[in-house]
């Protein structure tokens, strides 16, 4: 391997990384993917969500062999307390479409497939093998990376890194810089198996339906973050996570944070009777638009996670890592064809094309929200409020109607008085726009 | 939720799969006499329950059921506290699910 000389090394095989290389692979580039787990899949982490769209756009057909889950017709968001929830759901015929917009799916299996396609477009894919530095020219440019196989240097034109949140290479090189703790959540999950049939009656669905349940409030314990259950086929992927900077300042853990929230009154009954077969943790980056790093350089592009690309309002991750992957291939593949230099200059186009697209566009919307998220009121104050308005509202107990109303309204302005309520609601509303 | 379930990790982790590098930790812990409230906050935050305050009162880590989700490097490598790098290749956790 050491004489070789590769047009593309693409660090990691999570999908950023499977989508560049499969891209770049049928175009007919050379490309070399290194992997460090001992199959693509056994080191990544997700709840985990495919959007079908980012990925129809590199594999139409994808749905005739991927191992999927269920396709979602139902989305619930709850705020939560820790005796209630107050939610808002949205399930839909029109999401037994015959090509499905979303997924659930578990990301070891899914991710040996993808890596297969990856293979079978004729990319080499190597596993078991961690990429230790990168290697430079006396002009700083990349030319090439070593590995903790031997100490030989691997050759290419361009290297991408697609090496998640906590990749050790970019950062080493100092490319970028580790993730500031208030930029990254360490999400913890749980897969709670129980058969198919229980889990159809326990959300109402049929066949390959699926719901997935995102919640927020006193679960984190006044800490910024999110829960979510999502339905598998024959399990429930269960989990929860909180900024780095809010658990370095709590007592809480992270088990045990996910083990109140399983044992929450809503929660424990979809649980009732599991078996489970994994505890999983990973972090996942929230900084948006503001904590993106510089994408590209001289023999370098960076995509998916290791670039912080999450939009953490949507909830949407996998999708962005697999458009930047496939953007970043397309520019690569573009140069090469027209014998263009893999200088920064040039790989500027990487940059200039996610601009123009959705990935850009949305995390520049929500640029303002990572620093709104931290009014910890939201994670405590309003789940209560809101709690105890719906309950004021729905129990029936000889109060008249017009003085429960005014009990409520009294309620969130003795709580966060006008100039609180005032600056949450402009805040909100102005991180949104 | 007035009372707070009791929680192992070790059970927890007794569910994955490993192949464990013995005896070439991945992670290490600066020596040290007083532990910062970084290393201390660690033996919270740290999800698979690596890090522990030992007898004589320093930070250790045992790095076995590491799930590499890299939390630690962010908080503590920054200051010098901690050297992580990822296990070698092929090693460590092994995510049957993910």
């Amino acid at each position: 391997m050491a004489e070789e000389k590769f047009d593309v090394i693409v660090v990691g095989a999570g999908p950023s990384g499977n989508a560049c290389a499969y891209t770049l692979a049928t175009r007919g580039l050379k490309v070399l993917q290194l992997e460090r787990g001992e199959y693509p899949g056994s080191k990544n982490v997700q709840g985990a969500i495919l959007y079908s769209d980012a990925l129809e756009k590199l594999i139409p057909d994808f749905r005739e062999d991927a191992p999927l889950e269920r396709h979602i017709i139902e989305q619930r968001i709850w705020m939560m307390d820790d005796r209630s929830y107050c939610g808002a759901h949205y399930r839909s015929e029109d999401f037994n479409e015959e090509k499905p917009n979303r997924y659930t799916i578990i990301r070891a299996p899914f991710d040996k497939w993808f890596s297969k396609k990856v293979v079978a477009a004729g990319a080499l894919v190597i596993c078991e093998t961690t990429v230790t530095e990168l290697v430079r020219d006396a002009h700083d440019a990349v030319i090439g990376v070593r590995t903790d196989r031997d100490d030989s240097i691997i050759y290419a034109d361009v290297v991408v890194l697609a090496e998640g949140v906590s990749g050790l290479v970019g950062t080493r090189a100092g490319l970028r810089s580790i993730p500031k703790p208030d930029t990254v959540a360490l999400a913890v999950k749980e897969m709670h198996f129980m058969p198919s049939e229980t889990i159809a009656a326990r959300f109402n669905l049929q066949d390959d339906e699926g719901v997935v349940i995102e919640t927020a409030g006193t679960i984190t314990k006044g800490m910024t973050g999110t829960g979510f259950i999502y339905t598998n086929k024959e399990c429930l992927s269960i989990g929860i996570g909180c900024l780095i900077s809010d658990f370095t300042e709590t007592s809480q853990t992270p088990y045990g944070l996910l083990e109140a929230f399983k044992n929450h009154p809503a929660v424990k009954p979809l649980l009732a009777g599991s078996e489970v077969k994994e505890y999983a943790a990973h972090m996942i980056p929230e900084g948006g638009y503001k904590a993106i790093p510089q994408l590209f350089g001289n023999g370098w592009v960076i995509v998916g996670d290791a670039g912080q690309f999450v939009n953490a309002v949507h909830r949407e991750g996998s999708n962005l890592a697999m458009t930047t992957g496939r953007i970043a291939a397309e520019t690569i593949f573009d140069l090469k064809s027209h014998g263009q230099p893999m200088t920064a200059g040039n790989l500027s186009m990487y940059k200039a094309r996610l601009d123009d697209s959705f990935v850009m566009k949305d995390l520049k919307k929500y640029k303002n929200l990572p620093r709104t998220l931290e009014n910890k009121h939201l994670f405590t104050t309003y789940p209560r409020l809101l709690s105890n308005a719906a309950q004021t509202y729905f129990r029936v107990d000889g109060v008249d109607k017009k003085s429960k109303e005014n009990a409520i309204v009294k309620s969130f302005f003795t709580t966060r008085r006008v100039k609180g309520l005032l600056g949450d609601v402009l805040g909100m509303a102005r991180a949104w726009r | 939720m007035s009372e707070e379930p009791a929680v192992r990790v070790e059970d927890k982790l007794f569910q994955n799969r490993y192949l464990v590098d013995a005896g070439r930790p991945h992670i290490t812990v600066t020596p040290h006499e007083v532990p910062s409230p970084r290393l201390l906050a660690l033996t919270r935050i740290c999800p698979a329950g690596c890090y522990a305050k030992s007898d004589s009162g320093q930070v250790e880590i045992t790095t076995d059921g590491c799930v590499e989700c890299g939390t630690c490097r962010v908080v503590a490598e920054p200051y010098g506290e901690i050297t992580w790098n990822y296990p070698r290749g092929g090693f460590g956790v092994l995510f049957k699910f993910g």
